[in-house]
């Protein structure tokens, strides 16, 4: 860990301000990912700046029937929210299926959108990682990559976004408020939050710097039923192979995300659209022009059966021969 | 004391403490965070420097040049040892690769450097300051390209004959001949041990004598080889292990943090302590070989065997040594051809050594998924296959029988117990909803080693005896079956019994490993307590073959006299070694067993979940059934590791182990266990040891691979032959989706 000046913000905008004035900087909030990259020294600010006094941890009920998530509201906290629970199942289920409880205990609601991939070649700084440092080139690729993206890569990256919150945020049509350093406020979209790897894959989000999240807002409950379904090697603990985030209603429409298969929470409209077609339709379109690796191609069937999973659950009408 | 007939009657027999299920003794110490562990040993060096180990960032090639003036200016940094300033070093008997590279660098992650500053903090960011100039030499990291032409190892029992194959009858005319033949390939990955506690050690030196606090299974060994590497006496060195946060053969050895903490500690003057990051555990250290195993089986249609081959390739470090994972098919099953063959391949892989039952537990995985392949062929039951493939001899040399062999107990308890009876033969058969539901078995077999074992017996003056031994408890239990084996052999309840251990100025013991300490090192502690009760019946006047101890008191005849008595005028003090003789020559002295297994695979999306387990056990007398069981189901759980998630993910670029951490390298949590049951099958082996006793913990893993292996075929109907049995390796061919 390479040494660091520290201090705790007194409000949002004092905050945006610091780390956009100063080189270097980050925001530090529940640090279950921050500080583990530290200590590799993948992550190395030279400033830090504590949000946790900022008292964004409220859960409150929108003009719109929706909510607005403060963004420091932990994860155990949001996940055991009663209006959570009971109006976006998905985003309980999800958070719960993700990390450990004493992970959750610590880590935010904006921390957790903005966690780091798990590529293994991202995480040894022996190797080379254009995410880690530009220019140096990707290890992964023609490596191992069982866990890793098979769409949204592109020739400089094909890391994942390991989270779980963020694919059910997806499927939510969540927005992210943000805060500037000129005080300036503006909500993204979940849907253009996290950006492709491109050229760029070490800029992984819209933010710019200094740009601190402020709250996560929902819009009002979309009804049906709710499923996370998190598929991994092991019962738990570990980041999905593949995860689906789906809120299906009785008509067969709805929605569905997908997690463990690209840089961000994957989402299309035409794979909404073909719900009612059943999960071959779905991924068909989700994952059109899917450049898979030897390593992780088993995913593309592995989302579909986990999404036919996930509508036998809902709807029991999928099945297996 | 030497061990070389069958045990008669002996104090042992009256099992008033041994066989008895005690919690551990130390179990408090733990449980209120008082065991005093390596890295914590702040009150035996205190003032310690802490030490911080770079690792190579090459697996194979050289260093150029090494340049540590960034990091020696770096804030509270007091050294940094690098080959250059360590001076000679000699290498450890046990170690294949040298535990400090330079120039020449052998595997990924081999210490290059450790930086000594006053906090962890301080050492840490000093090491990424230190430019390494490497030049990268070609390297060999891919086994399956090695296989057909790695050489032949010696596998037969004359270690002084070239290498051979091991042949009995003619195999390839009995394996033409029969009826029903099986010829398939299985593969195991490498794996790592993956222990809690990192390797840790402090070490202080004062004037020329170094003292080292450390974690490590066999004290003796690594008392040896750190003296010879670092070039002092050994009368100059101790070694301290009391407590030991899991090993797994991971430390059986030295390695590279007490040699460089000793180094450090020379460098600064100042105790050094040094726990290797978690990162650089999976590569610098050893782990379990990979391996490519080719079965063939022959049959009669009646289901016995006629021709067995068993031909194993793996890999190491050059001068290392082959996974033996045919060990166990010389005696598991009848069959009168047979041929063995173990092929070590070249690897620049990082160093292969011993993991919980190495040898059987990777070849378990091959044989006995084979053996529910062929019982199918044969349209036999699996557990009947086994059954009439017994053999109560050793197939080799049939004049030779085993001490005591119970597999078919074993398999038919088992069966009954599990419910056996209620699995459908023909595979994919069985739904729960959208769940496919199998059931699986496996033989369970490992071998029972005797070594030579050691202790000093001290009775006080207050009646406690003390018992003294460089034994070693990794979490397995040896504090309490010590001190049950002292209590039971001087009469004595189990709280007057200490129990010392892990220091080199102990007597040497068997140490910790291949299953062999419960059984050796009680032994040690049966001799030394023999020789203790001979004093003791001197002190008292009375004949000591008369002597009963027996509730704190010697009875002889109509006389009764406290134990502590004996004592009065000063502390008796009695030392003695278990020697062998060569019972294990004349008798095959094994442990057996069966593990039943049942797992439910999602029909959508191949996720195989372990739903219950059984296994029974044969392994002589069970000193303590409570840590046996604590023994047998944790390795119940590394044979689900290994059968379902384990594997180091080699880069065959770069020739490294990708996935190093414990987020990368998966062991099963919780949530992956299920509820496990171990039965213990009432055994007394006299031919192996006065406490009749074997090991039993590595036999818990012995087998559970392949009976998860075979439970996930009767689910789905997929054959897997490489383990782990990811979901990946069967989704293709799961039901249709509808």
């Amino acid at each position: 860990m390479k040494s660091f000046s520290y201090e705790r913000a007194t409000s949002p905008a004092a905050a945006a301000a610091s780390v956009a004035t100063r080189p270097g900087a980050k925001f530090l909030a529940g640090g279950t990912n921050l500080l583990d990259l530290m200590k590799l020294e993948i992550e190395t600010p030279t400033h830090l700046v504590d949000v946790q006094d900022l008292k964004l941890d409220r859960i409150d009920a929108t003009g719109d029937g929706g909510l607005r998530i403060g963004a420091f509201v932990s994860n155990t906290a949001l996940s055991a929210n009663m209006h959570v629970r009971r109006d976006y199942a998905v985003l309980s289920r999800a958070i719960q299926a993700g990390a450990s409880g004493q992970l959750r205990n610590k880590a935010t609601t904006a921390g957790n959108l903005l966690q780091r991939t798990r590529c293994p070649y991202f995480y040894d700084t022996n190797q080379a990682c254009n995410k880690r440092q530009p220019g140096s080139g990707c290890a992964a690729i023609g490596g191992y990559s069982r866990q890793l993206a098979v769409i949204g890569t592109s020739d400089a990256c094909i890391a994942t976004y390991p989270g779980d919150m963020a694919v059910a945020l997806r499927v939510l049509d969540a927005t992210i408020e943000t805060i500037d350093a000129k005080g300036q406020t503006r909500a993204i979209p979940i849907a253009n939050f996290h950006r492709l790897p491109g050229n760029t894959p070490h800029v992984e989000t819209a933010l710019t710097p200094g740009e601190l999240i402020t709250a996560v807002t929902l819009p009002k409950p979309l009804g049906g039923t709710h499923i996370y379904r998190k598929v991994r090697d092991r019962a738990s603990y570990a980041f999905a192979l593949v995860s689906v985030a789906a809120v299906l209603q009785p008509d067969g429409s709805g929605r569905v995300a997908f997690g463990g298969v690209a840089p961000k929470p994957w989402r299309s409209d035409a794979a909404d659209a073909a719900l009612s077609q059943g999960a071959p339709a779905v991924t068909a379109r989700a994952f059109d022009g899917a450049q898979p690796t030897t390593g992780n191609h088993f995913k593309l069937q592995l989302a579909t059966r986990t999404l036919a999973a996930t509508i036998a659950q809902a709807t029991t009408s999928a099945k297996i021969s | 004391m030497k061990f070389d007939a069958p045990a008669g009657i002996n104090p042992i027999d009256r099992m008033a403490v041994v066989g008895r299920a005690h919690s551990r003794i130390d179990g408090p110490l733990k449980t209120t965070g008082t065991a005093p562990y390596a890295y914590e040993r702040h009150d035996v060096a205190p003032g310690a420097l802490y030490g911080f180990i770079l690792g190579a960032a090459i697996a194979k090639g050289r260093i150029a040049a090494i340049d540590t003036m960034t990091a020696l200016a770096a804030p509270g940094v007091k050294a940094v040892v690098t080959y250059k300033n360590a001076g000679p070093l000699g290498k450890g008997s046990k170690n294949t690769a040298k535990l400090l590279a330079g120039p020449e660098v052998e595997h990924y992650h081999q210490a290059v450097a450790m930086v000594i500053a006053d906090s962890f903090e301080q050492a840490r960011a000093a090491a990424a300051l230190i430019d390494v100039d490497y030049v990268r030499a070609k390297g060999r990291f891919d086994l399956s390209a090695e296989v057909g032409h790695a050489p032949l190892q010696n596998d037969s029992r004359d270690k002084s004959k070239p290498p051979s194959l091991d042949r009995v009858g003619n195999f390839e005319a009995a394996f033409a001949a029969a009826p029903v033949t099986l010829d398939a390939t299985y593969t195991t990955p490498d794996e790592a041990h993956a222990m809690m506690e990192p390797f840790a050690t402090i070490a202080a030196w004062q004037g020329d004598k170094l003292t080292v606090w450390t974690s490590n299974q066999m004290i003796h060994w690594t008392h040896q080889d750190l003296a010879k590497t670092l070039g002092i006496p050994e009368a100059n060195l101790r070694v301290d292990s009391p407590f030991i946060g899991g090993g797994f053969g991971g430390k059986l050895f030295l390695r590279a943090d007490a040699v460089l903490a000793a180094l450090g500690a020379k460098a600064t003057g100042r105790p050094v302590k040094v726990a290797m990051a978690r990162p650089l555990m999976f590569n610098n250290s050893t782990h379990r070989p990979a391996t490519v195993q080719r079965i063939r089986l022959g049959a009669e249609r009646s289901g016995k065997l006629t021709a067995i081959a068993h031909e194993s390739t793996s890999g190491n470090l050059p001068g290392g040594t082959p996974e033996t994972a045919t060990a166990q098919t010389k005696l598991l099953y009848a069959g009168a051809n047979r041929l063995i063959g173990t092929y070590l391949a070249a690897l620049d892989l990082p160093e292969g050594n011993s993991m919980r039952a190495p040898g059987e537990a990777s070849g378990l995985m091959a044989l006995e998924i084979a053996m529910d392949e062929m019982a199918e062929k044969l349209g036999m039951d699996p557990v009947e296959f086994r059954i009439i493939n017994d053999t109560q001899v050793d197939p080799e040399k049939p004049e030779r029988k085993f001490s005591q062999r119970q597999l078919i107990r074993c398999l038919r308890d088992g069966a009954q117990r599990f419910g056996w009876s209620a699995r459908n033969p023909r595979p994919a058969q069985q739904r729960n909803g959208h769940q496919l539901i199998g059931m699986g078995v496996a033989a369970a077999f490992r071998n029972s080693l005797n070594i030579t074992s050691g202790a000093r017996v001290r009775l006080g003056r207050d009646g406690v005896v003390t018992v003294e031994t460089d034994m070693t408890d990794i979490g397995t239990g040896s504090y309490t079956i010590i001190a049950q084996t002292a209590a039971e052999m001087m009469g004595l309840p189990l709280n007057r019994v200490v129990v010392r251990l892990g220091d080199s100025a102990f007597p040497v013991s068997s140490g910790s490993g291949g299953q062999f300490g419960a059984s050796s090192s009680t032994a040690g502690v049966y001799a030394a307590c023999v020789k203790l009760r001979e004093q003791v019946a001197q002190q008292l006047g009375v004949n000591s073959a008369d002597a009963d101890f027996v509730d704190g008191h010697v009875r002889s005849g109509n006389r009764s006299v406290p134990l502590a008595e004996a004592a009065r005028v000063g502390e008796l003090v009695a030392e003695d070694t278990m020697h062998w003789g060569d019972l294990d020559k004349q008798y095959q002295l094994s442990t057996f067993g069966a593990h039943f297994v049942e797992v439910a695979v999602d029909g959508f999306t191949g996720e195989i979940r372990v739903q219950r387990m059984l296994a029974v056990c044969a392994a002589g007398r069970i000193l303590n059934p409570t840590t046996a069981r604590s023994q047998v189901i944790g390795a119940m759980t590394m044979g689900v590791g290994g059968a379902l998630m384990e594997e180091l993910a080699v880069d065959t670029r770069f020739g490294f182990f990708v996935n190093h951490d414990l987020a990368g390298y998966e062991v099963p949590v919780h949530a992956d266990i299920p509820h496990q049951e171990v039965i213990f099958l009432g055994e007394a082996d006299d031919k192996v040891s006065p406490m009749k006793a074997k090991g039993v913990g590595e036999l818990g893993i012995c087998g559970v691979g392949a009976a998860v292996a075979n439970a996930v075929y009767n689910a789905t109907g997929v054959r897997i032959r490489n383990y782990p049995i990811t979901l990946d390796k069967h989704l293709d061919r799961l039901p249709a989706l509808t």
